[in-house]
């Protein structure tokens, strides 16, 4: 059977042989790894089959732990079972691990490796997780590529079936799994060849069955267990020739031989890099282009890094070599050296070549650029008489100076190759054309072919650049495209070019392609000057394309892919134009003909439409322009900000050096203020004719880029011309006080939920409400001054706010503000309203997800400060600990509380009776409780200032406790439901007082959309394709069970006032807190501008019945549970089919979506049936609830 | 012996009780439920071409929104399989017409000229014993013109007919300058049928929330009163089956269906109101009524009280008001 070329990424190269030779594959979600878990549901789904005909049974677990315990499980019972991971996730799995090598078990586990969290945390790719499990027993074997990645995933199943010990396949996350790029994919044939029947029947023979008992697990005495620890010997011993032996068999069988260690370069080579994973094949090019010059250099890639063979490294090794670098992606702080280079150095002392002088050297952290020159670098160290040991490449190490200088100038790419860098938004369909690209090209073309991808960290206005390579020889270059180097550059947003400066790759002579709402005779006077000055020195060929009009034209929308698709293959010659229109035409309805005619015809007008308005643009000789592209942060910036943010806003993060940054990961809050984005097309514009000032507008916002303030009139003096207001409606705030509401024009996403929420409607006019939307770039300056005017506008003292009404709570300031969630996000409103009610006091634990990526994630945080430089404290532990995490922060507070309480009693007489009093007896329950308590802590600080007594000097360092403080845990439902469940139930069961807010977005969002226990029965999600047959877990019942937790399940779109009360209550409650929010997302296939509509819906079809459950209330002797819904008067249907994820069930299988359907509207019914029964129960004095 | 037969587009039907385009065609059980009901042919819900190109391009929305962060991809599964176009129509229609043993008609409401063409030739080859074009078009375009819109109208029905072998019907809405002209250019361009009236949805107000809501009241007796007028206009004037829909309810309106000239009378709102069991109640009291008053069979009134055939034809004109507003003059 020959085997067919493919283009295809790591994961799926690895998934697609993983799902043909297992029974069993435990999956669960983590950077960059979920899309082999996913793509092995989605083939089981489809009941796709594995080479012995039968469909693999995959399952999700609640953790990588339960994974690995499951996996664990499978194989003890003598499944073929495999599972996929990465970073925390393999470590959530060691302890299995070590079970699973102790049992001398066969096993394959796939990792996308990738950094590991420690300072801070990276979803990018290192080896510091695979590093974590080397002694674990595990086999290790290391892919380089998207090919290694495919063949080794069979060649570590056919050793470990042999060898008896398991083996960890691992390659480099988002290089290796995210890069696309040819592959030759192996047949099933193939599998079968390499997997010996025999070889599985005694894995399988092997396996627990009452039919021939055995014990396995034993707990063993010192008598024993260390003779048994060594039993295993000889077969680890064995595994490095059977491993060859598998890449001997496989080289015959499929033409490409592997070693254990390869080694290439100059035969006779004096200096030698070593190396594992991608970086391998940098450096393999490298050498190569090295040794053809001349120098005597080689790289020795390793593929079997666990066992360690040092007979096999001996004899890879040149004889010639004098010196070794050793190159290790990962830090192991305060070892004598990192775990490679350890081998290494062992390995030459045992191999008695210990003549050889080694350094060794960290590189690549969290994707870090590995480049020719690095490699180049390391071993022109080696030429130095003192050779710099323990250093690093590609950072500027200004504090141990272990940093290397690297010639950024030398350069290996080939003319032969052709280069393309494309800049795109994350929401216009860049990445996925450019992945059709790359497919079209090497699929329909003999050129060889590779795709990278490039995402910063946002949700929404995120900019992505492609990076391709293609060409007639085979792509080793596992590195961006660097400055200088692209034939082509193109620009798929306009706006990009006034902040992002990209004709930096460009070559000379390059082709540059734009983009532009302006035509070729305008574009000229349109464009900053920097951008001129690159098109006319680097003698570029420059092109526009009206995308927009097209995209508008034809239907596209926002969404530029097909267009600026065509028009790369238009102007870059890569095909003839006729056939590469064809090719693309073919390949549109290769992807979307399953999806209907509509979409083919409106992708075949959009592609038509291109080729009709694309212009080459005439070049003046001269730069004309005036205008400079704009500043990453203001000037007004704090120097922080302008040091460090800026450049990482500016991309240009690689270069800032160690001394600028935190040396323990500690960032200053209040950032997201200064990086001015600019994302809305349209913005909400504030009718004051028409505002009942209630407040809805400010309360929805998710980016807390529209606020309303209330303020003495004569605040107004100096007001810009423009800036409105009118005077305030609020009863306790009328007389001489004056009102506004005003956007934030540069930060608004143009969400638009704020319109949706505005109840004001013009009453000659209804469409026109209080808050219209209207294109932003008219508003953009003046309303940028009136905003800067606005926020110099004094707040209202929080202690003449009572914020128990939604226009009342929403004066205070927002201490959550501009993040980079998604355009009308549904989680962060919530977190917006907590920090706007207790903020200034208030430490927030935040699970790994969503949240703690736009709350956290680099360079800015929207976690903010008031006028007196108070606000939120922010940490994020782990996925899994989030609720522990929270506790623990809660119990130091409670501790040094009490401690300060002893300290106040034994220093009295020092401190005076009178202030001990006040400070003990505080009532804290208000606002004004809380004023006074702070500024008693400020005249107890004042007053042992100059005492030197020890216990002065600690009461002064624990005395900001006496102050009332609010512990918020936060997270999605992966945490509360799945990952974190153990230890969320253990915190509310412990009694203490925190309070835990879950962002209920019914999937885990962060990484796609894969289901969790809180997705709801009959809606699609990753790893739920066909619909979730089982209801969602009612975490709050679960809670309430307890009797002393506040439980609330809150929707802001169906009852705002339900759910300011619910979080006013549950912070109030001296215990331990849930509150549960429905959070609309875009994980639910509906435009967010309904979410509010939506959560209406959800609540009135009984889908998301709201409630409060205040246990104070069971010791007043009545029923602690009041619902908030009403009866539901909706069917589900008309909930749910407004939502693509339920929707979509239909379209695949209806009868399935019916059933579903059905069973989860008897499912509401039931509940509601119960919650109504518990709400009515009698309970303490016997007296029925009214 | 009671002859309850009728023809309607040349199929003979055993009583001339229809079910009309509604979503009790959508399930198999309940068309069969409605044939052992005694309902003579059934036409299916309609196929909308805007609703299949929406869906489409909704899903395709849903499903490729994404590509946005590092993380994700894509916030969906994509399986790649999807009952979209006509595809899950056709099937439906197959199904019910090995289900039942009385003639199906198909129902279409197209957008594009090679839509309405396409999907008529789908229908047809599903089995459908008859075509129903659903001219479903709400005008708000100040600058169109009747003539525009019914020259349209005619063409898109000429082309149609031209395409299919099945017979082919027309389902219109009142709302025309001429409709007896409207109507018979419709026939000349090849309809076999016109059935009057479609009821649209039409627009509530929400006087709380300021809000436009879209509400389906399902009609009454009093809503015959409408396609009635214009059946009995049009009988006699155009070559045409006339079907008559909009409140039938109960036997006598299905009896007056048949005297204004209709060949059949269908309905939609009874049958979801009262289940298929209105059926037989109606079909037993017209045949008490028809033995009552002495008729034969359904062909010997079908026409009797239309325009042609009145004493005073004005009756249907506008000297209906005329007299209207005298008799209450004349009022003691």
């Amino acid at each position: 059977m020959k085997r067919s070329i493919v283009t295809i990424d790591g994961n799926e190269a690895t998934a697609s042989v993983a799902h043909r030779i297992n029974e069993v594959i435990a999956i669960y979600p983590i950077t960059p790894s979920s899309a082999m878990g996913e793509f092995a549901d989605e083939w089981s789904a489809k009941h796709k089959k594995n080479i012995w005909g039968t469909t693999p049974l995959v399952i999700e677990m609640q953790s990588e732990g339960g994974a690995a315990g499951t996996v664990h499980g499978a194989l003890q019972t003598g499944a073929l079972t495999t599972t996929f991971t990465a970073s925390q996730g393999l470590l959530l799995m060691i302890p299995n691990m070590y079970k699973i090598a102790g049992e001398l078990t066969s096993a394959v586990f796939h990792v996308a490796a990738r950094a590991i969290a420690a300072h801070g945390l990276s979803i990018f790719g290192d080896h510091q997780d695979v590093m974590a499990v080397r002694q674990t027993g595990w086999a290790l074997l290391s892919a380089g590529s998207v090919q290694e990645a495919h063949d080794f995933a069979l060649i570590s199943q056919a050793a470990t079936l042999k060898a008896r010990v398991p083996f960890l396949h691992f390659f480099d996350g988002f290089r290796t799994s995210h890069e696309v790029t040819k592959i030759e994919q192996l047949t099933d044939e193939d599998l079968r060849s390499m997997l010996d029947p025999e070889l599985i029947a005694a894995h399988r023979a092997r396996g627990l069955t009452p039919e021939r008992p055995v014990l396995r697990g034993t707990a063993q005495n010192p008598d024993v267990y260390f003779q048994m620890r060594e039993a295993v010997n000889p077969f680890y011993a064995a595994v490095p020739a059977i491993v060859q032996e598998a890449m001997d068999k496989f080289a015959k069988l499929v033409g490409r031989q592997y070693h254990l260690f390869d080694y290439v370069g100059h035969p006779e080579a004096e200096r030698v890099v070593i190396l594992m994973g991608s970086g391998g094949e940098t450096a393999e090019e490298t050498v190569n282009y090295l040794a053809a010059k001349g120098e005597k250099v080689g790289a020795l890639r390793v593929r079997l890094y666990r066992p360690f063979s040092i007979e096999h490294f001996i004899a890879a090794l040149p004889k010639s070599v004098k010196s070794i670098v050793v190159l290790d992606r990962t830090k192991e702080p305060g070892a004598s050296g990192e775990p490679l280079y350890m081998d290494i150095v062992n390995a030459l002392v045992e191999g008695r070549r210990s003549e050889v002088k080694v350094i060794g050297g960290r590189y690549g952290l969290s994707s870090k650029e590995f480049t020719p020159a690095m490699v180049k670098a390391t071993l022109d160290e080696l030429k130095k008489k003192e050779p710099k040991n323990h250093f690093t490449v590609g950072i500027t190490d200004d504090v141990s100076h272990t940093s290397l200088d690297v010639d950024a100038s030398f350069s290996i790419e080939s003319d032969e190759t052709v280069r393309c860098v494309f800049f795109g938004l994350g929401s216009d369909g860049t990445v996925g054309a450019n992945k059709n690209s790359i497919k079209i090209i090497g699929e329909e073309t003999s050129n060889f072919a590779q795709g990278y991808f490039y995402y910063d960290s946002k949700k929404s206005g995120t900019v992505t650049v492609s990076h391709l390579r293609f060409g007639p020889k085979p792509i080793h270059a596992a590195y961006l495209i660097e400055q200088n180097q692209a034939n082509f550059v193109a620009c798929h947003q306009f706006t990009f070019l006034e902040r992002v400066d990209m004709l930096k790759y460009a070559k000379e002579g390059a082709v540059f392609l734009l983009n532009s709402p302006y035509n070729k005779d305008e574009i000229w006077d349109n464009l900053q000057s920097e951008v001129q000055t690159d098109i006319i020195a680097k003698k570029l060929k420059f092109y526009v394309i009206n995308g927009y009009d097209v995209a508008e034209q034809t239907g596209m929308g926002g969404r530029m892919n097909t267009i600026m698709q065509t028009a790369f293959f238009a102007i870059s010659g890569v095909l003839p134009r006729e056939q590469a229109i064809e090719e693309i035409k073919h390949s549109i309805e290769k992807t979307y003909g399953k999806r209907g005619e509509a979409v083919v015809k409106k992708n075949f007008e959009a592609v038509d439409a291109t080729i009709a308005n694309l212009y080459e643009v005439d070049v003046p000789a001269l730069v004309t322009s005036k205008v400079a592209r704009r500043l990453a942060v203001p000037k007004e910036a704090p120097a922080f900000v302008q040091q460090v943010v800026a450049p990482i806003v500016d991309f240009k993060g690689d270069a800032v050096p160690v001394s600028a940054f935190p040396i323990d990961g500690t960032f200053p809050t209040a950032t997201t203020q200064w990086e001015k984005r600019n994302l809305a097309l349209d913005i909400p514009v504030w009718e004051p004719d028409l505002c009942i000032q209630c407040g809805k507008c400010v309360f929805v916002c998710p980016h807390a880029v529209i606020r309303h303030k209330v303020y003495e009139e004569k605040a107004l003096e100096g007001a810009p011309a423009e800036f409105k207001h009118m005077p305030s409606k609020f009863k306790e705030f009328s007389q001489g006080f004056a009102y506004t509401v005003q956007v934030a024009p540069e930060d608004c996403t143009g969400c638009t939920l704020c319109v949706e929420a505005c109840p004001a409607k013009d009453k000659t006019q209804v469409g026109r409400k209080a808050i219209n939307m209207a294109p932003q770039p008219a508003l953009r300056e003046s309303e940028a001054k009136n905003w800067d005017f606005f926020m110099s506008i004094p707040d209202l003292d929080r202690k003449l706010i009572n914020p128990s009404t939604i226009k009342n709570s929403q004066l205070l300031r927002p201490l959550f503000e501009f993040s980079g969630a998604c355009a009308g996000c549904g989680e962060t409103p919530y977190v917006k309203l907590v920090s706007q009610l207790f903020g200034d006091r208030t430490i927030v634990a935040n699970a790994t997800g969503c949240s703690s990526i736009y709350g956290g994630n680099l360079p800015t945080t929207p976690w903010a400060v008031d006028a007196n430089g108070r606000g939120p404290a922010w940490s994020n532990s782990l996925f899994e600990d989030n609720a522990e995490f929270g506790l623990g922060m809660r119990l130091t507070l409670d501790k040094q509380n009490e401690y300060a309480r002893e300290l106040l009693k034994a220093l009295t007489a020092e401190i005076g009776q009178t202030l001990v009093d006040g400070l003990l007896n505080a009532d804290q329950s208000t606002e004004t409780g809380i004023a006074e308590q702070r500024e008693r802590v400020a005249a107890l600080k004042e007053k042992l200032a100059a005492n030197k007594d020890v216990r002065a000097r600690d009461l002064i360092s624990v005395a900001d406790s006496l102050v009332k403080k609010s512990v918020w845990i936060m997270g999605g439902d992966g945490w509360a439901y799945d990952i974190g469940y153990g230890g969320l139930d253990h915190v509310l069961a412990s009694g203490r007082n925190v309070n835990v807010l879950v962002l209920d977005t019914e999937v885990y969002s962060n990484t796609g959309g894969q289901a969790s226990k809180s997705t709801p029965m009959a809606a699609v999600a990753k790893f739920a394709m066909s619909g979730k047959s089982l209801p969602k877990k009612d975490l709050g019942l679960i809670a309430m069970a307890y009797g002393y937790v506040y439980v609330a399940r809150v929707a802001m779109g169906y009852n705002d006032q339900q759910t300011l009360r619910a979080i006013i209550e549950a912070e109030s409650y001296d215990g331990p807190s849930l509150v549960i929010a429905y959070s609309h997302c875009i994980a639910h296939g509906y435009d967010l501008a309904r979410g509010l509509d939506q959560q209406k819906l959800a609540v009135q079809s009984g889908a998301w019945p709201v409630y409060r459950y205040d246990p104070r209330l069971a010791a007043e002797g009545k029923n602690p549970l009041t619902i908030e819904a009403k009866e539901p008067t909706v069917s589900l249907q008309q909930y749910a089919y407004n939502e693509t994820r339920y929707k979509m069930l239909t379209l695949s299988d209806e009868g399935r979506a019916e059933e579903l359907m059905k069973k989860a509207q008897e499912g509401i019914k039931g509940r509601w049936d119960l919650y109504q029964q518990m709400a009515s129960m009698h309970y303490g004095n016997g007296e029925k609830k009214e | 012996m009671l002859d309850l037969s009728t023809t309607y587009l040349g199929l003979n039907l055993k009583n001339p009780l229809v079910a009309s385009a509604s979503p009790m065609s959508k399930k198999v059980e309940r068309a069969q439920r409605l044939e052992e009901a005694g309902v003579a042919a059934i036409v299916m819900y309609s196929l909308f071409e805007e609703q299949i190109i929406h869906e489409s391009l909704e899903l395709d929305h849903f499903l490729t929104r994404g590509h946005n962060s590092a993380e994700a991809m894509t916030y969906l599964p994509d399986s790649g399989t999807y009952a979209l176009g006509p595809k899950k129509y056709i099937e439906n229609l197959t199904a019910l017409k090995k289900a039942v043993q009385i003639p199906v008609i198909g129902s279409l409401n197209g957008v594009s000229k090679g839509g309405w063409i396409e999907y008529a030739r789908h229908i047809q080859d599903g089995g459908a014993d008859a075509l129903e074009l659903n001219l479903y078009y709400i005008p708000t375009d100040s600058s169109l013109s009747a003539v525009d819109i019914e020259s349209a109208q005619v063409d898109l029905v000429a082309a149609v007919k031209a395409s299919i072998s099945i017979p082919l019907s027309v389902k219109l809405s009142p709302f025309y300058t001429s409709l007896p002209h409207f109507a018979s250019r419709l026939a000349d361009a090849g309809a076999d049928g016109l059935v009057l009236f479609n009821r649209f949805y039409q627009p509530d107000f929400d006087l709380e929330a300021l809000d436009v809501i879209a509400n389906l009241d399902l009609s009454t007796s009093a809503d015959l009163r409408l396609p009635l007028r214009w059946v009995s206009i049009l009988n006699g004037q155009v070559k045409a089956d006339l079907a008559l829909t909009s409140g039938i309810h109960t036997a006598q309106d299905a009896l007056k269906a048949m005297m204004s000239g209709a060949k059949v009378a269908m309905m939609a709102s009874n049958l979801l109101h009262n289940g298929e069991r209105a059926v037989p109640l109606m079909l037993n009291e017209m045949g008490w009524w028809m033995e009552t008053h002495e008729y034969e069979s359904i062909r010997q009134m079908q026409g009797s009280m239309s325009r042609k055939s009145v004493a005073e034809p004005a009756a249907f004109e506008r000297a209906n008001y005329m007299k209207a507003l005298n008799s209450w003059r004349e009022l003691p």
